[in-house]
């Protein structure tokens, strides 16, 4: 009888979620998040783009909650990670004021298949944006505003 | 941080709260502060708290929050705006997130 490699039953890996004023690197958490399990790891980088609704952006700066959002940023992997049975799963968000084309949030999502993967890394972004206290604000040539509904 | 003026109510139910208020993106700067201890008569809720700390700082209520979702945390966990505080809590007023 030939010996059969068991399918993982452990619980997926949750982390690393941070929020920090540190430049975010993409390569270090497919790594943090890698497992000899998981067939696909899907990325999801958020870049800081130079316009906005028909105007110039020069810069973002990103405000936090640190306390809560990490603690968000777990409870929501926790969610996506139980749904679509992910191996693994890591979410870093930046803080302070970015340059043009820099990462303002990067995830990585861990599974045994592809579809699991981009779909979860969807979800967690959308669940991110909807949930987590971390505010934005755009800087222009001529001035600034908070993004969220009350800036308006 | 910053002592700002108490509730006026704050001596009708016996000896006020003191709360620490932290304030943050749009509220921070409307508020001109991050945090401010506010003595609360006992048995505030976290409404009651916020609807003095609109009236206490006119920033807050021309940056809109008085009408935006206002979401609230006390001690580090999201928290119903019908939230009785206690002595030392730490109340966070969220303005609507926009991360990513």
């Amino acid at each position: 009888m030939s010996e059969q490699v068991a399918p993982a039953a452990a619980p997926p890996a949750l982390g690393p979620f941070e929020v920090t004023a540190a430049v975010l690197s993409v390569d270090q958490l497919v790594a943090e998040v890698a497992t000899p399990a998981a067939g696909a790891v899907v990325t999801f980088a958020g870049l800081v783009r130079d316009h906005h609704q028909g105007r110039r952006v020069v810069a973002l700066e990103y405000e936090a909650y640190p306390e809560l959002a990490a603690r968000e940023l777990q409870a929501l992997s926790a969610a996506v990670a139980a749904k679509y049975a992910l191996q693994g799963i890591g979410i870093r968000h930046r803080t302070g004021r970015l340059a043009i084309g820099e990462i303002s949030v990067v995830i990585a999502v861990a599974a045994p298949h592809r579809a699991a993967a981009f779909a979860a890394c969807a979800e967690a972004l959308d669940l991110l944006k909807a949930t987590v206290p971390v505010w934005k604000k755009e800087w222009y040539a001529d001035g600034s505003s908070w993004l969220g509904q009350a800036a308006g | 941080m910053t002592q700002i003026a108490g509730d006026s109510r704050a001596t009708a139910n016996g000896p006020p709260l003191t709360i620490r208020a932290r304030f943050f993106a749009l509220y921070r700067e409307a508020a001109g502060q991050d945090e401010a201890q506010v003595p609360v008569p006992a048995g505030s809720t976290v409404r009651e708290l916020w609807q003095h700390l609109l009236a206490a700082h006119p920033g807050l209520e021309r940056a809109g929050a008085a009408t935006a979702y206002t979401a609230y945390a006390v001690n580090g966990t999201w928290a119903k705006s019908d939230r009785v505080l206690q002595d030392g809590d730490e109340v966070a007023f969220l303005p609507p997130v926009s991360g990513g």
